[in-house]
């Protein structure tokens, strides 16, 4: 159970001007699926698969890094394909600052969203990025599905930090997630963490 | 997929009088990431600053994307002595206008720097979307938000939640 202490001014320990509240573990509507971490030697890809549509939401959080190459920049992507679709069925906006600039792009017709904005292998050793993506409604059979995320990475000098929306036009239930970095790879200690959210 | 139950409080501090640092210690390495969650106000115009397990070296960094008014920019800081995910969502005098969810990435693993993502929103003032770079393989067992001048307003909230997966 976690102390909390407040201090008034930074010389000035005091208890009693907060109240602190540890609430008792309970029933979540929030819950975990599946965790996937990478280990040694990296990977090309992550895949959930036989996803049920028990959730009204599906989430996955994560962090990760490139596996090889040397690239030090911080916008590699997490591409990110549902039920195996490899067509061109996929569309993306995408907004980034990078420490000076902000900037935009968009892209019809894909064959994948993305997630953007973690380190490549010639970052400095240890930095990873790390997001949150939303996948809405995807056990919807009457709607295209749309995602968003946030993510990003600071290298201590350099950085970037991205919201992305992507949309696969199909109607089908979503029962698989593919994430790939097929260049590169996904480093050891990369994780991916698949969760469901009730409606 | 078997599912488990996976989203908990950890625990919730409501502010009261002069404070201006709030801190969560002894986090347990149970969960996977952490999510702290601010609604609140300050005295004084002022963003709202995080440090981990007590380091006040300069070992940290941030890049963030902000929406300054009507103005959208990016900016950093690097080798500095605390973490922020805000300056166009900072803390004002109109209570409580401004929240912030900050995701603290795998806190507790022992291999890897730690990232936070957050997005900030002060509904007069801006909003932001930023990340957070703590340049230690600790696990995070503490973290201490404060603000470097004021105190927060009476009633403003810090709650901080913890993710286990799987």
């Amino acid at each position: 159970m976690p102390l909390i202490t407040t201090l008034a001014n930074a010389s000035a320990r005091g208890y009693g001007g907060l109240r602190a509240a540890a609430a008792p573990a309970f029933d979540s509507d929030f819950e975990s699926i599946a965790t996937v971490t990478v280990g040694s030697g990296g990977t090309t890809s992550v895949s959930f698969t036989s996803i049920a549509s028990t959730w009204k939401h599906l989430q996955i959080r994560w962090i990760a890094r490139e596996n090889t190459g040397s690239v030090s920049t911080p916008d590699e992507n997490i591409r990110i394909r549902f039920n195996s679709d490899t067509g061109s069925n996929y569309s993306i906006h995408r907004l980034n600052g990078n420490g000076s600039t902000v900037y935009a792009d968009g892209y019809a017709n894909q064959s994948d969203v993305v997630a953007t904005g973690f380190s490549g292998n010639g970052a400095t050793a240890s930095i990873y990025g790390g997001g949150v993506i939303d996948i809405l409604d995807y056990g919807n059979t009457n709607i295209y599905k749309t995602i968003r995320s946030l993510s990003g990475v600071d290298q201590n000098g350099s950085g970037s930090v991205w919201f992305n929306s992507g949309n696969w036009r199909d109607t089908s239930a979503i029962t698989s997630i593919e994430l790939r970095e097929s260049t590169n790879g996904f480093k050891q200690y990369s994780q991916f963490a698949l969760y469901g959210i009730k409606g | 997929m078997a599912a488990g139950m996976t989203y908990f409080p950890i625990a919730t501090a409501t502010t009261s009088g002069s404070i201006s640092t709030t801190t969560f210690s002894s986090i347990s390495g149970a969960y996977t990431d952490l999510v702290l969650i601010v609604n609140g106000g300050a005295s004084t115009a002022v963003n709202m600053q995080i440090q981990f397990n007590g380091d006040t070296g300069t070992n940290y960094s941030r890049t963030a994307l902000t929406l300054d008014n009507l103005t959208a920019v990016s900016s950093r800081q690097s080798s500095v002595a605390y973490t922020r995910l805000e300056d166009g969502g900072y803390l004002s005098t109109t209570f409580p206008a401004k929240n912030s969810i900050i995701n603290i990435m795998n806190y507790s693993n022992t291999t890897t720097y730690k990232t936070a993502i957050g997005r900030a929103n002060n509904a007069g003032t801006g909003l932001d979307a930023a990340v957070g770079l703590w340049r230690s393989t600790s696990a995070i067992n503490s973290i201490t938000v404060y603000i470097a001048s004021g105190n927060f307003t009476n009633g403003t909230t810090l709650t901080l939640y913890g993710i286990a997966a799987a």
